[in-house]
């Protein structure tokens, strides 16, 4: 069957089956930030926004998507850099492989609360899994980019 | 694996209903279980298009259509301020923010399923599932039934006067729980709801409890061995009936005194 | 220092976080065949007969392959030198398949549909076996696991197929019995750990693929290019010059990529069928047929004075090996030689056995700790009950016993100790934590108790006498360096840590050297990063390399200067005339002329070997929250402080250090491998196996204690395995002394706990 989305800001078509879920489909069109880590909705790895919500991608039937904004880190390469940045200033990124998802999902968390307390952060990112990094190293970086966002913000209302 | 042949979001819920009675045609909600399973799907019936997805809140009752996600219903400032904050802890530790905003109540309440959380919480609620077919029916009466090839449309809690508390026991945080217990006081009688035994929830009543809704610690602590020696409790990964049923006497104990504090 | 104690970015970090395609995954062709393993329902049988017809008829099946199709020359998948201490004794496919979950065929395909389809559609006959599923009753059990005739053990490990023994050994000093017999107190404990899981957020992945020369390539989420192109070539009969493996970005490893668990799969499909072809093990294959943790069970003796002097201490491991013995006959060592030696000071004996079993349960493989976590369990917590018994604070009794530099330990293969600083380990330790104020426990008064717990570790820095670090350095244009290496980052940051070094060396920016790994037609030989060998041994070899490149550097500089290189200096832009005055020769115009006429060589390959296995140590003490009544424990607090030698990128041995806890934390508390009376494991996916959510770890603080040790790259040791070693034992001190019960079988679940508080389990 035929599918139309919006991927990335771009108008897509593809040809899916019905039983396709929407982690194939995007990898298949080229967003191999995407990735699958358990099929079992465990671990985070698969979140993309549907509508700027993060959900995860290994569950979702593509069919659904139909005439939805369909948003993958490929998509948000800029604030990718900006907040990535203070992971990567962490060391706190490691093998890598869960960053896009928590990315992506920190990125959720930030457009609905803006100034998040420690246990708010924990809580709202506790469906991404990392093995690597002990999660205090990712903590750090995003609290460090949150202290950088009130400077920044300060900065512009002094001028 | 999961193989569907065909999809359909459904244009009304009649269509969906007729669809629906074919045996390997099915109703999906969040997907997050039946995706797991190794099943042959005919159609799957998506009922995304039917504006099932709210919570509509009246002076007597909250109506939550099916395809309400759980992370809505961890979100409304209604529902929060009549159960005490109690439904929001009962759904804030189920996997993650994004499982949240797909899973369904629908799907939640269809399953059955022992280890529910949502399950459990609505069952200490003066709850009504509404059934295409079936019609109104009692969430315990629902409950008892076997899946079977109605829809769900929405759920309606009554909003009873009500004191409630939630709490589960886990092992890593988003685990599923080894016990869950939601406590209330509505309707002048204690309600003892206590899931994933691992069995389903089910509702312990405190009828012989005559001091209203001001409990001493005694009258808890006599109240979480009265419920847990009127329910059974089963052994699985997770723990063993002997230890669920030690927890849930100190569970339902504590979510009592709880629920006595509030308001 | 210029670039050594820095905390510099990874190499690839921006890649990583802003999630480029730079796994196995993400660069495969999209024809590639899609390869699928059928596994076995059995624990222990043997087929019959196996029908692939109807599975061949199905649209897009390349090839179905069985044991009849494969080579039958025996080998292990453990990445270890060769020849490797584990047995080899396996094949590509074999007609006796020995565990749920064991290989039965692999299936080529166009798409997952079709291979799926046809998983489904072969039809096998077993022939079911009773199975070995008991590791305690293994040993001389009638029921063979390998009762084939050509099973080979390689090295002289004690193995015996005959016995379902995959190694046995007895190691000691002195006379424990009579040691044991004149102490005050003999405590007398088994402990108990189960066979974790790695549970890296990449599952295991390899493309393969024919190039331009008809020769096999294999690119793959792997820790030991070099390993599994032997492997490989040994499976499938096959001459090594026609195998080349590259590793892409790994998506974590932590010992589980030392095995070769998926390469020899698509690896035979594209030898067999000239196509390209892809194997993605899903989460439950690599919970069910991977190369988790050795299952062990330790029982120790300990003797000591009533002051606390440990003069003995006598350990029999039996460790579980599975059906297959990958890292077998090594991985049980560690749990007496990276724990008996902590406590030398007055040890004047130790004993160390034991016996390494087959069953048919899934073969056990490396992961990170690699027997030491075990042993260290079992050391550490009968450590803590000889505290508890002798009424000693524990972390006195420590200081009291502990190894310090200088001496040199018997039961550590009589290696002086060169480095260490564990005495101050503990001390910063217990003062960050206020162990004095927080020892043994508090009540809250809300039925949570509050209780701190410690323990200490060690573990080594390479193989010593075995492994091989090899780097290559290379001088060009402009003056900037390439540092090709064929150890394997698979996220710690190895890549960053080596050009690290290398910038230190050659005195120039840390950016200025840009560094490969690994691929084994280019990459100088390295044994592999495992064994916590990568900074210590890689890490020497690219020193080596880099002081001969400078040599030579000065010597085109000389030239071009015209004047005698002894009189020259570089400092790392320039090369100096000491006799004359002037700019000197810059390093950009060395570059230049080292491509112009020029006889000198720019490119160095240095190898490196140890005849030691230096220690880095480490102390950890927890603090948790206890629920009296329900038994539940949330870990608050962990401090750490580590001794790693010299701390070469700071932010990195922190992230290494906080992320092994978090896996120790895991282990302690979460994560079971059960198995069902078919052999089947149980915790087969996420959702059962439970790693720890950032909700469960509380907060974790690392600091570090440097030593010096003179045979590591800039007084460094390694640090990527002994900071899982400490939770477990640490957590079930805090559980004593929160509840007076000692929990010696992990994990600790809060069942556990309350059924040992109520049954008054007290020492």
């Amino acid at each position: 069957m035929k599918l139309d989305f919006i991927l990335n800001g771009k108008k897509v078509s593809s040809d899916i089956e019905a039983d396709s879920m929407l982690l194939d489909v995007v990898r298949d069109m080229g967003c191999l930030s995407v990735k699958r880590g358990c099929d079992s909705s465990s671990c985070g790895l698969c979140t993309v926004f549907v509508d700027d919500m993060p959900v995860l991608s290994c569950s979702v039937i593509a069919a659904r998507v139909e005439g939805k904004c369909v948003t993958t880190l490929e998509g948000l390469q800029k604030e990718a850099v900006e907040f990535g940045a203070f992971i990567a200033d962490q060391g706190a990124e490691q093998c890598g492989f869960c960053n896009p998802g928590l990315i992506m999902n920190a990125i959720a968390m930030l457009r609905e609360n803006p100034d998040p307390t420690d246990e708010e952060i924990l809580s709202y990112l506790t469906g991404n899994l990392c093995r690597c990094s002990g999660y205090e190293g990712q903590l750090r970086g995003i609290k460090s980019y949150l202290e950088f966002k009130k400077v920044k913000k300060g900065g512009n209302a002094d001028a | 694996m999961l193989r569907i042949k065909k999809y359909v979001k459904v244009s009304d819920i009649d269509e969906a209903y007729e669809l629906n009675q074919k045996k390997r045609n099915i109703i999906i909600g969040g997907m997050h279980w039946l995706k797991m399973g190794d099943r042959q799907v005919n159609t799957a019936i998506d009922l995304s298009d039917l504006g099932l997805d709210t919570i509509e809140e009246t002076e007597d009752f909250f109506e939550i259509g099916c395809m309400t996600t759980l992370r809505q219903l961890e979100q409304h400032g209604g529902l929060d301020r009549y159960t005490g904050g109690a439904v929001k802890e009962a759904v804030k530790n189920i996997v993650g923010v994004q499982f949240r905003n797909t899973a369904t109540v629908g799907g939640s309440f269809y399953g059955r399923y022992g280890f529910s959380d949502v399950l459990t919480a609505f069952m200490a609620m003066d709850t009504y599932v509404v059934c295409h077919n079936a019609g109104i029916v009692n969430i315990k009466e629902f409950s008892a039934r076997k899946p079977d090839r109605d829809i769900i449309v929405k759920i309606i809690v009554k909003k009873t006067k009500l004191d409630m508390a939630y709490m589960a026991q886990r092992h890593a945080r988003t685990d599923f729980p080894v016990l869950t217990c939601a406590v209330s006081f509505w309707a002048g009688v204690w309600h003892a709801a206590v899931g994933a035994r691992p069995a389903k929830a089910e509702v312990v009543l405190g009828e012989y409890l005559d001091c209203g809704r001001d409990i001493s610690e005694e009258d808890a602590e006599k109240f979480g061995e009265y419920v847990a020696s009127r329910m059974s409790f089963g052994s699985n990964m997770r723990g063993s009936a002997e230890y669920r049923k030690k927890i849930a006497s100190v569970l339902v104990k504590r979510a009592m005194l709880e629920a006595g504090r509030k308001r | 220092m210029r670039s050594i104690g820095k905390s510099f970015r990874k190499k690839d970090a921006m890649a990583l976080v802003t999630g480029k395609p730079v796994y196995t995954g993400d660069m495969i062709d999209k024809n590639a065949l899609v390869v699928k393993i059928l596994h076995s329902p059995h624990a222990n049988a043997v087929i019959e007969d196996i029908d692939i017809s109807a599975a061949m008829k199905v649209t897009g099946i390349e090839a179905v392959y069985t044991y009849e199709d494969v080579p039958q020359n025996r080998f292990t998948m453990a990445g270890q030198t060769y020849p490797e201490p584990s047995p080899h004794d396996r094949l590509l496919l074999d007609r006796h398949v020995r565990f749920n979950g064991d290989a039965v065929a692999i299936v080529a395909g166009e798409n997952v549909k079709a291979v799926d389809k046809a998983l489904k559609l072969i039809k096998v006959k077993y022939k079911v076996l009773p199975a070995v599923l008991d590791f305690r009753s293994a040993k001389d059990n009638p029921i063979l696991v390998h009762p084939e005739e050509d099973w080979e053990a390689m090295c002289p490990v004690g193995a015996d197929n005959r016995r379902n023994l995959c190694a046995r050994e007895e190691d000691g000093y002195g006379d424990i019995e009579s040691v044991l017999q004149s102490c005050d107190v003999v405590l007398e404990r088994t402990y108990h750990t189960k066979a974790n899981s790695q549970a890296m957020m990449e599952t295991f992945r390899t493309y393969t693929y024919l190039d331009t020369y008809g020769r096999l390539n294999i690119l793959s989420s792997t820790q030991i290019v070099f390993h599994i192109r032997r492997i490989v070539a040994h499976a499938l009969d096959i001459p090594k010059s026609k195998i080349r493996v590259v590793k892409p970005r790994i998506g974590g490893g932590f010992g589980a990529k030392q095995t070769c668990v998926t390469e020899i799969f698509p690896a035979f499909v594209t030898w067999k069928t000239g196509k390209s072809a892809y194997i993605e093990f899903d989460r439950q294959e690599s919970q069910i047929s991977g190369s988790p943790r050795h299952e062990m069970e330790m029982y120790v003796r300990i003797g000591a004075m009533k002051d606390g002097r440990i003069r003995g201490i006598d350990l029999y491991t039996l460790s579980n090996t599975g059906a297959y013995g990958e890292h077998g006959p090594t991985t049980v060592g560690l749990t007496g030689h990276k724990s008996i030696p902590l406590y030398h000071r007055y040890q004047e004996a130790y004993r160390f056995s034991y016996d390494v079993v087959y069953t048919n349960l899934q073969a056990a493989g490396a992961y990170r700790g690699y027997g030491a976590t075990q042993g260290l369990f079992a050391i550490e917590s009968i450590v803590n009950e000889l505290a508890a018994h002798l009424k000693i604070d524990p972390v006195e009794l420590r200081n009291m016993n502990l190894i310090q530099e200088g001496d040199v330990s018997r039961a550590y293969y009589s290696e002086p100790c060169n480095s260490c600083t564990l005495d101050r380990c503990l001390r910063s330790t217990a003062e960050r934590i206020k162990w004095n104020e927080k020892y043994p426990s508090r009540d809250m008064g809300n039925g949570k108790i509050r209780s701190v717990g410690v323990a200490m570790a060690m573990q080594g820095s390479s193989i010593s006498n075995c492994d091989v670090g090899g780097a290559t350095i290379k001088l060009n244009d402009d003056g900037f360096y390439v540092l090709n290496v064929g150890a394997a980052d698979m996220g710690t940051g190895s890549d960053t840590v080596l050009a690290q070094i290398a910038s230190e060396v050659l005195e120039c920016n840390y950016d200025n050297v840009v560094v490969f790994s690994a691929d084994t037609d280019t990459s100088p030989y390295d044994s592999g990063s495992y064994a916590s060998s990568t900074t210590y041994l890689t890490g020497k070899a690219v020193e080596q390399a880099c002081i001969r490149l400078r040599e030579s550097i000065q010597n085109i500089g000389a030239e071009l200067l015209k004047c005698d290189v002894d009189v020259t200096e570089f400092d790392g832009e320039y090369v100096y005339c000491l006799e004359e005055e002037g700019e000197g020769v810059s390093l950009k115009d060395i570059a230049t002329a080292s491509m112009f006429n020029n006889g000198y060589e720019t490119q160095f390959t240095s190898s490196a070997r140890s005849s030691v296995s230096p220690p880095p140590y480490m102390t950890g003490m927890v603090e948790i929250e206890l629920d009296k009544e329900t038994g539940e424990v949330r870990v608050l607090g962990y401090e750490a402080t580590v001794d790693c030698g010299t701390v070469i990128n700071p932010n990195l041995a922190r992230l290494q250090t906080e992320g092994g806890i978090a896996q120790g934390i895991g282990m302690a508390l979460y994560e079971d491998i059960t198995y069902d009376s078919l052999g089947g494991i149980r915790e087969n996916s996420l959702i059962q196996y439970k790693i720890p959510t950032r909700q469960d770890v509380g907060r974790i603080n690392v600091e570090f204690e440097a030593s010096y040790e003179p045979t590591g790259p800039f007084g460094a040791k390694s640090i990527g395995e002994v900071v899982i070693n400490t939770p477990s034992p640490a957590i079930v001190h805090a559980v004593y002394n929160a509840t007076g019960a000692w929990i010696r079988e992990l994990p600790v679940t809060p069942e556990k706990i309350l059924k040992a508080f109520e049954d008054g389990q007290h020492i």
